[in-house]
């Protein structure tokens, strides 16, 4: 049987929260009987955008990421629910607007921290995948109608194919164990980090980017990549694992003449100060 | 299926499909287009072939509309402040402080016709001014260059003379070098989005950030196209002190500098391609004016200090090095550059102290590189689309229903096709907007204009109050954003409370902070609950084909979707009843609903050739054909570069302004980019604050006031807020509270955001998140502390156009806390002999407050 799943490109969205202001044109002020209740008018909603910022001075990124209910196959909430979550044929799980009444340990249960708690009407509540959009005959959920950039995609195919998918695109997920739903691309720019810096050298007595330098980042005597100098004399190793220690950089300043800079990986991207050649 | 019907409407941030059921907004969506809906353009580029999607992309702030509609702080009643008695005791020292009583229609509008009597008969002509902001909800027929200026025209008002705001440094600036008077300035963008996929190798973003600005109008039109030229792999460069949305997406080289130092970075980039030969020579010698001086300038010769990139560095904060990388790349690659939101102008950079001096850099920079050549040319791929330009459909700067002839483009456009009542203000007295405190506080100011008739018009000053005209006493105030988008706006207070104030009038859709200090608000009613009628992103006017930034031209009938909230009224309705108790009514409303006045707009466009009235209230929109391939614009300036007859849409300038025979060359008085600008050179030879020559002038207020920047080290940069369309669905308890980059809630207060660097956080012990005070000589508001590595150094940057103005008293000071930045920016003009805003050249301090909420006590 086809079943919903959302593909969301980290690389892609760019923080404009269309989706998460979708979200709540859709529930505040909205009741769906049988889907879900009206959702609390202030607060974060059950769309929310996550920013992870790396580097410093020009050498910055910054991923944005909507948070949100990823519909996991293995739900601590459904378990925990005891019928007030279920999980539909189609893979949506919706919490039921009135029997999951007072039910806040479903908020603390979910590892997404998806959930939002709505004091006025004492129910948790999740993203529910605009099912009763989907039902009525749409085809595509509503942030995806809105999102600009196609950071967001819905897929609705059996599970197999979307196995195939994940394959295709290189698709990751956070939390196998639950088996979420939800898949990313490019989660590396925000779960991994970057060594970066620039080269500079001199010429008639003046400063200038040395760009088209080879730089090779090695580890314990490992090659493990191998870059070159842009037009600005920026270079970056990026997908590395936060606090993975002591790198290598052996940048070749001339022909048989590497220079190399060590530097100790911690939680955070490194953006080494400017090398002079 | 689930009972609903679906109306169409426009907002500024996008066209909208409108879900409602029992009179109640359910939800609102884009417009995705059905099989029938005309196709779409593609374009080849590098042997690939893009097409838009089928739908209209919208901008968060059309997304948060429902929540404005029905927004707990909408006015629902007209209201009376409690202690104005206008046959009595006035208090016009409680305004701002006493509260409201609710009063009936009859009741407000006896009030308000009788005070406009009052005025007339007990000071003449001029006592009453109109106060509105720049922006208004979508239409013809509602907009305030439509109804409401029909409405002042008809009792006679003194205008308060904008300062062009948006267009500021190209306005003063840019236009004495390339012309473009009737675009404020700045230039069109025909062609540009096929060109610019088709050559360009390299894009500057300079002080643009099109993913949080939409060109204005247009949702995310662009962002796809710049999506394809990331695809196409354009390189991007992106020079601002904040590390923009844009940047964000696109990725490319950052380039951090502090604000108002821009010109100097571009001097340096021109010394390079001097020194270098990595310019256009043949292009100078042939499309350019007085570049030997300025070339002599860049070289020292003229002063004894050659503007390199290591001259700048100390200016600007960026390394020489790379400023002569910048150079050597922009100088060796056909590049766009992208200069503020429309890529060919605008800009925050432009609305600092030097905000003339960077806007004339640019127009220089491109004259060195030859602009029009095919891939070197001005633009960030949000406008310029292959659209049909010929089809008729009027903008809202076209005049409405106005009957103005003089002061919008309708005597061009809209009058012709459209024959109405024509009216006229006979008050020819004005005040300078920026200048308004001031001339109720002082009785007297002096101002020069804002007119794109011609660049002379503005060197001329004009005089407050004007001699014959008295002088105001009635501010009739339409909606309430002074406090959050006029410079050092804490000056409104006293204004407001003046003594000479007899009576001031609130027309607003919502109880904002301004709002509150009227004697009289009447309630007016959002888009939703009445009818209009438009095209997307159609400016007109001065924003002539603006549509080209969208991918598809919609025009839509705006219905009205529900019935007006409480007893609040169409701004057309209240307009019409207070001139129907001066005998005024049928001038101004020739018999007609508002619906009736669609539909004349609707038989005045080309839309009534291609669908009928009632198949286009049915559909309620209709998308207009994209132009056949071969009947494309050409590309905007490539009939300069090729020195041919101009053969863009664009019917300016005037006739009699061609320097050459019609049809040749530019409208400066060579015909030609001039590096020395004639107009200057005739006009306003010996300004120092604007020479002839570009020179670097540090700002007034920045790194170099010595005194002032030992106290306040800060620079701030407030610009304009991506969330909202400045106050528009901003505060209101609205759903953009919620975003954690528009606000952020601590306490049960929301606070509107500071982002400061993690270096001058940490000096200052601020943790991301903190509560804190900025300020400066001017005053102090409590904001929240963003701290990100996307900003600076030195750099504070927020943004303008807090909806809430909310002063309080906390621990013995006053503190603003609803987020009205311009309560720190100054109120100087960037030169002078110019009427102009520089908000951000700014110095603040940021200090940590542990102090006392908003929400204690
Ligand atoms: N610091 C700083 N300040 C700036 C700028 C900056 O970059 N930095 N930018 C400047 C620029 S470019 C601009 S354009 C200005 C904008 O400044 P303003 O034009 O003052 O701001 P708006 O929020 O557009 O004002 C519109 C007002 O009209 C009201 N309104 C809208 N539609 C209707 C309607 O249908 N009926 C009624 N009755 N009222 C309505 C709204 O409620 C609002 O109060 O700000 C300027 N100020
Ligand atoms: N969402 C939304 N869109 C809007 C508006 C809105 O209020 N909200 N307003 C509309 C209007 S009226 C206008 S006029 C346009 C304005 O459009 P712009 O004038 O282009 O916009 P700004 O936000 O003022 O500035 C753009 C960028 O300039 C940067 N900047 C500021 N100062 C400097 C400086 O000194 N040097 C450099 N290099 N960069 C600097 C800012 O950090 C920002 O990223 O936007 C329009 N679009
Ligand atoms: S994300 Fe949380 S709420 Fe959603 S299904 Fe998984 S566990 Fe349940
Ligand atoms: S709509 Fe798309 S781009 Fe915008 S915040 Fe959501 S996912 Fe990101
Ligand atoms: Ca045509
Ligand atoms: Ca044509
Ligand atoms: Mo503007």
């Amino acid at each position: 049987m086809d079943k919903w799943n959302l593909i969301v490109d980290v690389a892609q969205c760019h923080n404009c929260n269309n989706c998460v202001l979708a979200a709540k044109d859709e529930y505040v002020g909205n009741e769906f009987p049988g889907y879900s209740a009206s959702h609390p008018k202030q607060g974060r909603g059950v769309i929310a955008i996550d920013s992870t910022y790396r580097g410093s001075s020009a050498m910055v990124d910054v991923a944005h990421r909507p948070k949100l209910c990823q519909h996991c196959d293995n739900a601590p909430c459904v378990a925990k629910g005891q019928g007030a979550v279920s999980k539909r044929p189609d893979g949506i799980v919706i919490f039921d607007p009135v029997k999951a009444k007072g039910r806040k340990d479903l908020v603390e249960v979910c590892p997404h921290g998806a959930v939002i708690w709505n004091e006025e009407l004492e129910l948790p509540q999740n993203w529910i995948f605009d099912a009763h959009l989907l039902d009525q005959g749409w085809n595509m959920p509503r942030c995806e109608q809105v999102c600009p950039t196609g950071a967001i995609s819905s897929v609705k195919v059996s599970d197999e194919k979307m196995q195939a998918l994940v394959q295709e695109l290189g698709l990751e997920v956070e939390r196998a164990e639950l088996k979420p739903r939800v898949y990313f691309k490019n989660l590396y720019r925000e779960t991994q980090v970057f060594i970066g810096g620039s080269l500079q050298l001199e010429r008639d007595g003046l400063l200038d980017c040395a760009a088209q330098v080879e730089v090779a980042l090695v580890k314990e005597g490992q090659e493990l990549a191998r870059t070159t100098s842009d037009l600005f004399g920026d270079f970056r190793f990026d997908g590395l694992e936060p606090n993975s220690g002591v790198y290598c950089l052996e940048i070749s300043a001339a022909p048989g003449d590497a220079k190399t800079v060590q530097c100790d990986l911690k939680a955070e991207s490194i953006v080494l100060e400017p090398f002079t050649l | 299926p689930d009972g609903s019907r679906r109306f169409t409407t426009l907002t500024n941030g996008g066209p909208l499909f409108v879900h409602v059921k029992d009179d109640k907004i359910l939800r609102v969506t884009p417009i995705e287009f059905d099989a029938k809906d005309a196709d779409s353009w593609s374009i080849d580029a590098r042997g690939k072939r893009f097409t838009p999607k089928r739908k209209a992309t919208v901008a968060p702030h059309a997304m948060s509309m429902k929540s404005v509609v029905y927004s707990d702080k909408r006015v629902l009643y007209p209201m009376k402040r409690v202690d104005f008695d206008p046959n009595g005791e006035r208090n016009p020292q409680n305004r701002g402080i006493s509260g409201y009583e609710r009063i009936s229609w009859d009741e407000a509008l006896d009030i308000v016709s009788s005070e406009i009597k009052r005025q007339k008969q007990k000071y003449g002509p001029g006592s009453m001014t109109i106060a509105h902001g720049s922006h208004h909800q979508w239409g013809n027929v509602g907009y305030y260059l439509s109804s409401l200026l029909r409405f002042g025209n008809l009792i006679g008002f003194t205008r308060l003379s904008l300062n062009p705001d948006s267009w500021e440094g190209w306005y003063w600036g840019a236009q004495h070098h390339w012309g473009h008077s009737q675009r404020v300035g700045i230039a069109g963008n025909y062609g540009t989005v096929e060109d610019c996929l088709q050559e360009a190798e390299m894009m500057v973003f300079w002080s643009c950030d099109a993913e949080s600005t939409n060109g204005g109008y247009m949702g995310f039109e662009g962002t796809q196209r710049r999506l394809w030229a990331k695809e196409l792999g354009i390189e991007f460069v992106h020079i601002d002190p904040h590390y923009n949305p844009t940047a964000q997406l696109l990725g490319g080289r950052w380039i951090p500098i502090k604000p108002t130092t821009d010109p100097a970075l571009a001097q340096a980039i021109m010394y390079v391609w001097v020194t270098e030969g990595l310019y256009d020579q043949e292009y100078v010698a042939q499309r350019t004016t007085g570049f030997e001086e300025w070339r002599d300038y860049l070289l020292g010769k003229e002063d004894g200090t050659p503007k390199t990139p290591e001259w700048q560095e100390p200016e600007t904060g960026v390394p020489a090095r790379v400023v002569r990388a910048l150079a050597r790349q922009w100088g060796g690659k056909k590049t766009y550059l992208a200069a503020g939101a429309n890529g060919s102008g605008f800009g925050g950079a432009g609305r600092g102290a030097t905000g003339a001096q960077w806007a004339r850099c640019m127009v220089m920079m491109m004259a060195m590189q030859g602009l029009g050549k095919p891939g070197v040319n001005m633009g960030n791929l949000q406008a310029g689309t292959p659209l049909d330009h010929e089809f008729y459909f009027p903008g809202y700067a076209d005049g409405g229903i106005s009957g103005e002839l003089v002061f919008n483009g309708n005597a061009v456009n809209n009058y012709q096709k459209m024959p109405h009542v024509i009216t006229m203000n006979p008050v020819r007295q004005m005040i300078p907007k920026q200048q308004l405190p001031e001339a109720i506080i002082n009785g007297k100011a002096e101002g020069y204009l804002w007119d794109g008739v011609a660049t002379e018009l503005q060197f001329a000053p004009f005089q407050y109050p004007m001699p014959g005209y008295s002088p105001i006493h009635m501010i009739y105030k339409y909606g309430g954003s002074y406090f959050s988008t006029l410079t050092e706006s804490s000056r409104m207070v006293e204004a407001y409370r003046h003594d000479s104030i007899d009576c001031v009038v609130n027309q607003s859709i919502w109880m904002e902070g301004e709002a509150q200090f009227a004697d009289i608000i009447l309630p007016a009613c959002t888009a939703f609950e009445r009818y209009d009628i438009g095209e997307w992103a159609a400016g007109g006017g001065y924003l002539p084909h603006g549509f080209n930034g969208t991918n598809h031209r919609i025009v839509a009938l705006q219905h009205k979707c529900i019935e007006p909230r409480g007893e609040s009224k169409s701004d057309y309705e209240i307009f019409s009843l207070i001139l129907q108790r001066l005998g005024l009514g049928a001038i101004f409303n020739e018999g007609c609903s508002e619906l009736d006045w669609c539909k004349r707009v609707f038989n005045s466009s080309d839309v009534s050739k291609r669908i009928s009235w009632k198949e286009f209230c049915k559909k309620g929109y209709y998308v207009v054909p994209a132009e056949k391939p071969a009947l494309r614009s050409p590309v905007n300036f490539r009939w300069f570069a090729e020195g041919r007859m101009k053969d863009i849409q664009e019917a300016m300038p005037l006739p009699s302004q061609w320097a050459e025979d019609f049809g040749k060359g530019l409208q400066t008085p060579s015909g030609k980019l001039e590096f020395m600008p004639e107009t200057l050179k005739r006009s306003d030879p010996n300004n120092p604050e604007r020479p002839v020559l570009n020179r670097y002038i540090p700002a007034w207020e920045g790194p170099h006031s010595k005194e002032l920047f030992g106290k306040y080290p800060l620079q701030m940069i407030a610009t304009h807020s991506r969330y909202s369309f400045h106050t528009h669905v901003d505060g209101k308890n609205g759903f953009t509270q919620d975003i954690t980059d528009h606000r952020v809630c601590i306490g049960g207060h929301y606070y509107w955001l500071v982002r400061l660097n993690a270096r001058d956080a940490e000096a200052r012990g601020i943790a991301h998140g903190d509560l804190v005070k900025v300020f400066n000589d001017r005053g102090a508001i409590l904001c929240a502390a963003h701290v990100t590595s996307g900003v600076a150094n030195g750099v504070v940057k927020s943004f303008e156009a807090s909806a809430e103005y909310d002063l309080r008293e906390l621990d013995g000071e006053q503190l603003e806390v609803g987020g009205c930045m311009n309560i720190l920016t100054p109120s100087r003009s960037q030169q002078r002999g110019t009427s102009s805003m520089s908000p951000n050249s700014c110095l603040v301090e940021v200090m940590r407050w542990d102090g006392s909420r908003p929400g204690d006590a």
